[in-house]
């Protein structure tokens, strides 16, 4: 009968049970009297291990002058089960802050969804970044208030109200990094961005740790062994950049009033020496108690100070570009240094020239006149070289050939080596997407012909163009640009895909652009120049005014790219500035003061903030 | 003779005495785990060991009132409880306020109180109930199917009140059923499932020989040839079929290690390619041999493996991170000690400081510097293992034992079918409790947080269990108040 057999099954859930029960008691045998191992654990709860913060490591610029430095700071932390009888109408007069705050602050600490880590038993910040003459009046009163502690920190302090964004930031940790980093805990402070995030490994230097012994009851009894298992904190490293802060500020100077940004690249080494993007903000503004405040309010600021324009802004380069485009038309044969074209001036076709000069011209008066329709000739025979064969693939075979020749040069990706943080990666338009747009066979030379003159879908960012200029100023190379001085890892040789005896006819234009094109009012007195205007269309107003170039022609020292949004052409607003800081860098002083205070006192965008 | 008279020589003191000992030295453990040194007392209303005192009272109140009811209420009205309670458990879902990211708790002024413990004892009536009606058995899959119904309903609720381990109490319905006729292996392919999971998932990354295959899936692989032979051999006697069976594995393997001294041979294609050719085996002599009992051999062969081969997979794209940590740090795979391994490493760390004879009433150290994290709830076996030791946590566990043992006795007595069921339910739900919470703190179960019934702080977990245990009492009672 089935109900026997089922009836018997009660032995084999008793059995079960009782398996389970045996099998625990075991487990409870093993742990407890058969393993020292979680005796010696229970004895390590039972210290207090207190965290000793390093200094951080300071940096310099490239002559060794202080940018950022440290000054003491200091946090209210809390231990929730040890606060009694708070008088908290006088605590909240002692740190200054009203009622209400308090309250809210309270209840923050306590709420576990936000703050992750929370335990009535350990310390919890309850202000953090305090100056020394915030904590002035608690200090001495604070006995008064059991269950509160001051903790020491130290805070950025910074030399020159310049160079935010290659610096970066500082602020606490947010909980994905320290699920990421076992080296953080909760409340700690880390690099956000800049440098200070590149190198927040070096920077950091190591924690400390002070051993306290604690009994049953949680009371501090005094150091364990004296301090002598104490550890000390470990000084975080020094950081040395590339930059040159004398330059740094002055490009920030001359792009008062304007919405725009300067790279300065040492064209030898890839060091950059001045990074700038206007408009910016006093790096001390985001350190300290009013750090979330002043931070909303350049989130919120129409013109964008926080965006590293620098490296984040993505432009068509225009004129600019036609260096390049020269030396790979030059490479794959599309044109070589005796090529003409002719040049019907404003009547040309499909592309208008916008500068009056004979016809018909060669690459360097091209170069110097910035010519539009000999760049549309040249980069047509170079992509139709081969004419466009079967389904056109003779045709997208010498587009590929040109596009990754321009990449060579850096363009359309992100330096990967580098330590320049928060780079775009800008775009040179692949096959592909016009594939797409148009359909396999439904595009020729003619119809992307903006890219012959540096428009259309082509974007470059600053830090691009100015490595472009020295990869032009190196002939044929150039190093990954960064930021840390001393590292030589970063230095790593780039080879571009154009054969050295290109170059110095495309430079020479570029001569003869500061010589007798649209450079030539801006020309350093008795030193020779290489350079190109650039004055690009764009969707959101006024051409932005570009210029690229390098200096000095025969040793190059710097190599520069100057970006002015909106502003008109290139030759009234970027050659200046560009040449301005090659002067400060070439000569270590400005002499033409007529045409720094003409620069320095034009605002060419209304909304942008005066600091 | 009248009712109230009868009940008391009728009520199974055993278990009273059982109950009110497990509630007592859980009262005593939470005034440990919670205690504190300005703390003026055990009643102190304002301290959990006060609160917990008016719970216990109430609960006895609870427990003599249901004694009360007549036991026949409990059949008729099984349906209408588990409607209510279903009802209540939706009703929750919208107006709970989030606690801890649960939706869990209704709050009625300074009460709060969890409906998903009533819906054990919900569920497990309206099963007794629907399992009692005349001529039913638990046989086929169509007899299981309502019946999963009644246990998914609620079990996807609580899901949704984001309880996971609440809902997975209701699994234990599945020992009441094994009790009521289910098939057994249905049981022991769930085990089986939980072994390859593991096996699979914590070997995953030991590599064999020269990257040629994961440990997991060879160990998965020997685990189910051997399942293979056991069955052939012991169950179904076809020796001779096994035997060439046997032959042909040993066969391949040597073949393998042979190739394998000239080329390297991925292990986990040959590991796979055995058990399914075996299982083609089985398949074969099914059809052609008419040995029937092969077909769900070579059905489970199969199975097992394409469920191996899916779980690394499933745990790796499934499970949430935090879900995948607390697994691994089960399985020994990652010492998460601040993070998700934190609790068990400290609860490790409690019990086993306590040593033989434990640091004594109030002077664990571990506990009360708040260490362990839920020691008065979830982790309450802690104090219990810190405080009293080896000794007083193994008594614990002993008394357990004797209630559970107890409760199976009171089952096999009843010569109803609804009280039997309802015993095995009640029975099902403390095993699965006690197991569940004491492998958690202990560190080899995931850590599940579901209480220690009697033990753990909480008016709704107390009540709950209370309510389970004193309905089966008063159901057991009755047994004897019809003889007079």
């Amino acid at each position: 009968m089935i109900n026997d057999t089922l009836h018997s099954r009660r032995y084999v859930i008793a059995g079960v049970i009782t398996a389970i029960v045996l099998l625990y008691i075991v487990r409870l045998f093993s742990l407890q009297i058969l393993d020292d191992k979680y005796k010696e654990g229970a004895d390590s709860n039972a210290f207090l291990k207190k965290t000793q913060y390093p200094p951080r490591g300071l940096i310099y610029d490239r002559n060794n002058t202080l940018l950022a430095y440290n000054k003491p700071a200091y946090d209210i932390t809390l231990i929730m089960r040890e606060i009694s009888d708070l008088d908290t109408l006088s605590f909240c007069r002692a740190l200054n802050i009203d009622k209400a705050y308090f309250i809210k602050r309270i209840a923050e600490i306590k709420d576990r969804r936000r703050n992750y880590g929370y335990s009535s038993y350990t310390p919890q910040l309850f202000m953090t970044q305090l100056d020394i003459e915030d904590v002035a009046t608690i200090q001495q009163s604070l006995y008064k208030y059991p269950g509160f502690y001051i903790q020491n920190r130290t805070l950025r302090e910074y030399a020159y109200p310049h160079a935010a964004h290659v610096l970066g930031s500082i602020g606490e940790v947010s909980q994905k990094r320290i699920e990421k980093d076992a080296y953080y805990s909760s409340g700690d402070y880390a690099g956000r961005d800049g440098v200070e995030y590149t190198y927040e490994n070096a920077l950091r230097g190591e924690k400390g740790v002070e051993i306290l012994l604690r009994d049953a009851k949680g009371r501090i009894k005094g150091k364990y062994e004296d301090g002598k298992m104490d550890v000390a904190p470990k000084a975080g490293d020094n950081l040395i950049l590339t930059l040159d802060i004398q330059l740094q500020i002055l490009g920030e100077k001359l792009l008062e009033g304007k919405i725009g940004s300067v790279v300065a690249i040492e064209p030898k080494t890839g060091e950059i020496l001045a990074m700038i993007s206007n408009p910016g903000f006093d790096p001390s503004t985001l350190v300290g108690r009013q750090r979330s405040k002043n931070y909303a309010a350049l989130v919120r600021d129409p013109t964008k100070p926080l965006m590293n324009r620098a490296t984040q802004a993505q432009y068509s380069p225009g004129s600019t570009f036609k260096p390049v485009q020269a030396l790979v038309a030059l490479e794959l044969g599309g044109i070589n240094e005796h090529t003409r074209f002719t040049c019907n001036g404003k009547g040309s076709s499909p592309i208008k020239c916008t500068h009056s000069h004979g016809s018909p011209v060669d690459l360097l008066n091209a170069i110097e006149q910035s010519c539009n329709p000999y760049f549309w000739h040249a980069f047509r025979s170079t992509i139709e070289k081969d004419g466009y064969g079967d389904k056109n693939t003779d045709f997208k075979h010498s587009f590929d050939q040109w596009r990754q020749t321009v990449m060579s040069f850096g363009f359309g990706h992100r330096f990967e080596d580098s330590d320049v943080y928060e780079q775009s990666r800008g775009n040179i338009p692949t096959e592909k997407f016009y594939n797409r747009y148009f359909g396999e066979t439904g595009w020729r030379a003619m119809t992307i012909r903006s890219l012959s003159i540096g428009q259309g879908e082509i974007l470059v960012t600053p830090l691009q163009l100015a490595n472009s200029m020295a990869a032009l100023a190196n002939e044929g190379y150039y190093i990954t640009p960064h930021l840390n001085k001393n590292d030589t890892m970063q230095k790593r040789v780039h080879r571009l895909s154009v054969d050295k005896k290109h170059f110095s006819i495309v430079n020479e234009g570029m001569w003869r652009v500061f010589e007798y094109g649209t450079g030539r009012r801006t020309k350093i007195p008795d030193i020779s120049m290489c350079g190109k205007t650039g004055t690009v269309q764009n969707n959101h107003g006024k051409d932005h005014s570009l210029f690229v170039g390098f200096a000095p022609r025969e040793n190059p020292k710097i190599a520069i790219a100057v970006v002015v949004e909106n502003a008109g052409f290139g030759a009234t607003w970027a050659a200046p500035i560009s040449s301005l800081l090659m002067e400060q860098y070439l000569t270590g002083k400005v002499e033409r003061a007529e045409l720094y205070n003409h620069i320095t006192t034009s605002i060419t965008n209304a909304n942008v903030k005066k600091r | 003779m009248s009712k109230n008279v009868s009940i008391k020589y009728a009520i199974d003191w055993t278990t009273v005495v059982y109950f009110v000992l497990l509630v007592f030295m859980g009262w005593i453990s939470i005034y440990g785990a919670s205690y504190d040194f300005d703390q003026t007392g055990i009643l102190d209303w304002e301290q959990r060991a006060g609160k917990q005192f008016v719970w216990i009272l109430t609960a006895f109140g609870l427990g003599g009132m249901l004694l009360l009811v007549d036991y026949k209420m409990y059949n008729f009205f099984a349906y209408v409880i588990y409607a209510v309670v279903i009802l209540l458990l939706i009703v929750t879902i919208f107006v709970a306020p989030d606690i801890k990211g649960s939706r869990s708790w209704l709050v009625m002024g300074p009460i709060s109180f969890q409906p998903a413990e009533l819906a054990k004892m919900a569920t497990a009536l309206a099963l007794s109930r629907f399992m009692s009606a005349y001529n039913y058995k638990v046989k086929g899959w169509r007899d299981l199917l309502p019946l999963s119904l009644f246990i998914l309903l609620p079990f996807a609720l609580i899901i949704l009140q984001k309880e996971t381990g609440s809902a997975l109490v209701f699994l234990a319905f599945t020992l009441m059923l094994y009790r009521e006729g289910m098939n057994g292996i249905i049981l022991l392919l769930g085990v089986l499932a939980i072994f390859l999971f593991v096996v699979v998932v914590k070997y995953s990354e030991v590599l064999v020989g020269v990257d040629q295959g994961s440990l997991g899936m060879l160990i998965a692989a020997v685990t189910l040839l051997l399942i293979q032979f056991g069955y052939a051999l012991l169950y179904t006697k076809h020796r001779r079929e096994s035997l060439y069976l046997i032959a042909g594995v040993v066969a391949t393997v040597g073949l393998t290690l042979l190739i394998n001294v000239w080329y390297r041979v991925n292990f986990d294609y040959v590991s796979v390619f055995v058990v399914i050719a075996s299982g083609f085996y089985w398949v074969y002599m099914a059809l052609f041999r008419r040995f029937r009992k092969f077909w769900m051999l070579a059905a489970v062969s199969v199975g097992a493996i394409v469920f191996s081969y899916s779980s690394d997979y499933l745990f790796e794209k499934v499970l949430e991170p935090h879900q995948q940590i607390r697994i691994k740090v089960l399985l020994n795979m990652e010492d998460d000690l601040t993070g998700a391994g934190y609790n068990v490493n400290q609860s490790k760390i409690a019990i086993g400081s306590g040593g033989l004879w434990g640091k004594g009433f109030l002077n664990g150290t571990q506990t009360k510097l708040k260490y362990v994290p839920e020691q008065d709830t979830d982790f309450i076996f802690c104090t219990v293992g810190e405080e009293h030791g080896f000794w007083g946590s193994t008594l614990v566990l002993v008394i357990y034992w004797l209630l559970l043992m107890r409760l199976l006795t009171i089952a096999e007595r009843q010569r109803e079918t609804f009280n039997r069921i309802y015993a095995y339910c009640v029975t099902s739900i403390f095993f699965f409790h006690l197991m569940i919470n004491i492998g958690m703190v202990l560190g080899i179960m995931p850590v599940i947080g579901i209480p220690l019934p009697f033990f753990s702080y909480g008016g709704s977990s107390l009540w709950g269990f209370t309510i389970l245990l004193f309905i089966l009492l008063r159901l057991d009672a009755s047994r004897l108040e019809r003889m007079h």
